[in-house]
């Protein structure tokens, strides 16, 4: 993108002294430019899906059994299993065009809305995730967090009975309070006695399940004349309000996400607060050096990221659902791992990574309840476009790209003693 | 301390004191922790067990052929003692200090010690409760097998240099091989040898990525876990549990007694009588701890992993050596994996690993990067697995909810990598790609 400019100051000049636009264009195209190693992953992905739908179908495989009388069987079956998937994933993101005519204006929205609203506690945790990566540290512990949040603010949420507008921001202030202690207590552990957050926050993930679990046996948080493990409803009062008329789903906690990004990004690079946690993500021995007190910035930074967990914990309590159950994290805390990495840890890319990978999840129900195809293939492609993102020298080798050694990868390096 | 008082003092002098400041104060932390633990044994197991009870341990399996008499124990008493034993150790810490060495003895005893105190009171919630010790040591084994493959699998990748994260990934993909592959082969060796290949393979993708991509190692170990969690999840989803008879019944493996070995006492049942499986793992236990510090390959192993440089200087390959570690630990997790659903004759389920990948890495830290240490720390998880899972069916005194006797592994975990290692040393090179040759 940066070479944009440059190439339209090299139109206004004689043609002669530069290559021509179309040139550059192609030139551009096949440098390791962000967008297009993102664009190329995502390419990528697509087809290992395919070959993975291919190899799983049922009619496919039928087919495959008599191939060498009749390959073509193999392929078109394959290809329908295929295409058939990501048409469904298509039209349960974006457009829909079997009920887009079939209602209101609003109807033909309604895959939008999905998106946004999966995409909604995707960002958050991915900002969750993206913070702690500055400061150095490797929160794989969303899940818990998130777990934590959506309890303290769904317990405010139905427990409590405050006015309108204050119980929504007190449900809230509970929610991100709940997720930042969860996270501080990885932080604290690290900051006084060295324990690797890698394996205290995902060691806090099953802490955290466990105790969800018990809470939703225990009365007066359990709904309480029902058999299963599901939570009180929240007050109305508690609720973020939603968007849109009646059938779009999308809900306040996207401006939430939105404010949080602006946050985040205000944080960190703008704040002196925020230049210290890079500081210390960048090189802690220098940062130590410079008289700041990496440990503290430790804690800090994973209170921080336990935060915005903790505000997707209230996205999926306060907004898209109204009451906890054992699932309350929906896969959210790990998918949020990979939001991060392909948003770079930077705010607004993290905020476009968390839209893609909202539509995936939202196609990804859509594909699961129209085809064979189960949702489980997303958490295969996402994974794989992250593979390809982190690895810009393998995408370099695939598609013949030019382009000097990326060191972009090299920042996050850190090991057990770092 | 003032600027004036550090120009005068000497730097080095100065550093010194800081240091013994710092020690006295973590001499007197970790003493007030051991006397505030034996004093919760003391008052909580002990005072808080029933008075005229006795606590039976069982240590024979029925129908042995030789009996081990139970053990019976007074459950107040002997909960007071070991109680009074760990407070007794932290008065000593505190006022005289342990050395290093002694204290790691004493961690150890009193971890024992409270464990035991806690479940003599444990037996005292009925009368005549008795818990089959031996049964606890045998799930220990069990529950262990997977976290000790997994942790071996862990130290041969880390002692070369590169970050295993992808642990768990390797056990869940080597888990769901040995599933579909032993089911649809009928045969439980295909299925053993598919695990190894599948934890292999990704081993292989975690070293291509790692050693030739440069890739920051802790990341792509978390994205190759994401990645087999969702193919696993959806071939399971697509394939297995659609058809669970053709797909996902695998067939299970014959414990196999040691003739004469099997039947001593105690140790017969626990060790002797097993799978080939935990065979295969005690010859991996010793060949890797014995190469690893008396062979060509340890030695290179481990120089590559402290000082790639050095290594490279005489004419070590380190990129290559690095490679083949990886790769083994890949065929070694996925035999951890098999340990899952061929060796316990169980079906896979979507992320059945549940952690034990992570759990394993944190043994690997726990047992400083050794694999005895390794495979001790994987022992004492396995024993906090087993606890719990004995402790739910046996019942407590006071009822504590399954769910929290659940997070016991999971808190033993965070405790040991936090409060008992102190600060550890990675190899040096650990997680730092080489990009010299």
């Amino acid at each position: 993108m940066s070479d944009a400019p440059v190439a339209e100051v090299a139109a206004s000049e004689p043609k002669h002294t530069a290559p021509s636009r179309a040139r550059r264009t192609a030139l551009w195209l096949r440098s390791t430019h962000p967008v297009v190693v993102t664009v190329l992953a995502f390419v990528a992905s697509i087809i290992v899906g395919g070959i993975l739908i291919f190899i799983t179908d049922t009619p496919t495989r039928k087919a495959a059994k008599y191939f060498f009388s009749s390959p073509g069987d193999t392929f078109s079956r394959g290809w329908h299993a295929v295409s058939q998937a990501y048409v469904a994933l298509f039209e349960g993101s974006i457009f829909d065009p079997h009920t887009a005519f079939h209602g209101s204006f609003w109807h033909a929205l309604s895959p939008l809305s999905e998106t946004l609203l999966n995409a909604t506690p995707l960002i958050l945790a991915g900002l969750a995730v993206g913070l702690a990566f500055r400061a150095g540290l490797f929160n794989i512990g969303a899940q818990g967090q998130l777990i934590i949040g959506a309890v303290f603010a769904g317990y405010v949420g139905f427990a409590w009975h405050l006015p309108v507008v204050l119980h929504v921001i007190v449900a809230l202030v509970a929610g991100i309070i709940g997720g930042a202690l969860w996270a501080g207590i990885a932080g604290w552990l690290k900051a006084r006695t060295g324990a690797h957050e890698v394996i205290t926050t995902i060691m806090l993930n099953y802490v955290a399940v466990a105790l969800l679990g018990y809470l939703l046996t225990e009365n007066g948080f359990k709904r309480s004349g029902s058999n299963q493990a599901i939570s009180r409803i929240v007050d109305g009062n508690a609720r973020l309000p939603k968007l849109f008329p009646a059938p779009l789903r999308v809900h306040a906690g996207l401006i939430i996400a939105l404010l949080a990004a602006a946050g985040v990004a205000w944080l960190l690079n703008r704040s002196r607060l925020g230049f210290q946690l890079r500081a210390v993500g960048a090189n802690q021995f220098a940062a130590r050096t410079a008289g700041m007190d990496v440990g503290r910035n430790y804690i800090v930074s994973l209170v921080l990221s336990g935060a915005l967990a903790g505000l997707a914990g209230c996205s999926q309590i306060l907004g898209t659902n109204s009451s906890i159950t054992g699932d309350i994290d929906a896969g959210i805390g790990f998918t949020a791992i990979t939001v991060a990495l392909l948003g770079r840890a930077q705010p607004w890319p993290t905020v476009l990574a968390g839209l893609l990978f909202g539509a995936f999840q939202a196609g990804g129900v859509t594909m699961q309840s129209r085809t064979t195809t189960p949702i489980d293939l997303v958490n295969v492609l996402q994974s794989i476009i992250v593979l390809f993102i982190a690895a810009p020298a393998l995408i370099r080798a695939l598609f013949r790209l030019r382009g000097a050694a990326d060191t972009s990868g090299q920042q996050l390096a850190k090991g057990w003693n770092g | 301390m003032s600027a004036v008082q550090a120009q005068e003092s000497d730097l080095v002098e100065s550093h010194e004191v800081v240091e013994v400041a710092a020690s006295q104060r973590s001499r007197i932390v970790s003493g007030a922790v051991l006397v505030v633990v034996g004093l919760l044994c003391v008052f909580g197991f002990g005072l808080g067990s029933h008075a005229g009870y006795d606590a039976t341990f069982h240590l024979s399996p029925p129908g042995a052929s030789i009996t081990v008499p139970a053990l019976v124990a007074p459950a107040r008493i002997v909960s007071i003692a070991l109680g009074a034993l760990v407070v007794a150790f932290g008065v000593w810490r505190i006022a005289r200090g342990f050395s290093r060495r002694t204290m790691r003895w004493v961690v150890g005893v009193s971890i024992a010690a409270v464990v035991f105190s806690f479940l003599c009171w444990s037996l005292t919630g009925t009368k005549g409760t008795s818990l089959d010790l031996l049964g606890l040591l045998q799930q220990t084994i069990f529950l262990a097998v997977p976290l000790i493959l997994g942790a071996l699998a862990g130290v041969l990748c880390e002692r070369s240099g590169v970050i295993n994260v992808a642990i768990e990934g390797q056990m869940l993909g080597g888990a769901f091989a040995g599933a579909l592959l032993g089911t649809i082969a009928h045969n439980a060796g295909v299925g053993i040898i598919a695990a190894m290949v599948a934890g292999g393979l990704i081993g292989v993708l975690l070293a291509v990525f790692a050693i030739k991509y440069v890739v920051n190692q802790v990341v792509l170990g978390v994205v190759i876990n994401l990645l087999v969690l969702g193919l696993t999840g959806y071939v399971y989803d697509a394939l297995m549990a659609r058809d669970q008879n053709t797909y996902n019944t695998p067939p299970g493996l014959h414990a196999i007694n040691i003739p004469g070995l099997a039947d001593i006492p105690i140790l017969g049942p626990l060790l002797f009588q097993q799978n080939a499986i935990v065979y295969a793992m005690y010859v991996l236990i010793i060949v890797i701890d014995v190469a690893l510090f008396r062979s060509r390959w340890g030695l290179r192993t481990r120089a590559v992993g402290e000082h790639p440089k050095a290594a490279d200087t005489v004419a070590i390959n380190v990129r290559r050596t690095r490679f083949i570690n990886v790769v083994v630990g890949g065929l070694v997790a996925g035999l951890g994996g098999a340990s899952l659903t061929i060796g316990s004759a169980l079906p896979f389920g979507k992320s059945m690993t549940n952690g034990k990948g992570f759990i394993a890495l944190a043994a690997v830290i726990f047992g400083r990067w050794s694999p005895r240490g390794a495979v001790g720390a994987a022992l004492l998880f396995g024993f906090a697995d087993a606890l719990q899972n004995v402790l739910s069916f046996i019942g407590t005194p006071v009822a504590i909810p399954s769910q929290f006797l659940s997070m016991l592994p999971y808190l033993a975990t965070i405790l040991a990598v936090a409060g008992l290692v102190g600060r550890v040393r990675a190899p040096a090179a650990d997680g730092e790609p080489y990009v010299g040759r």
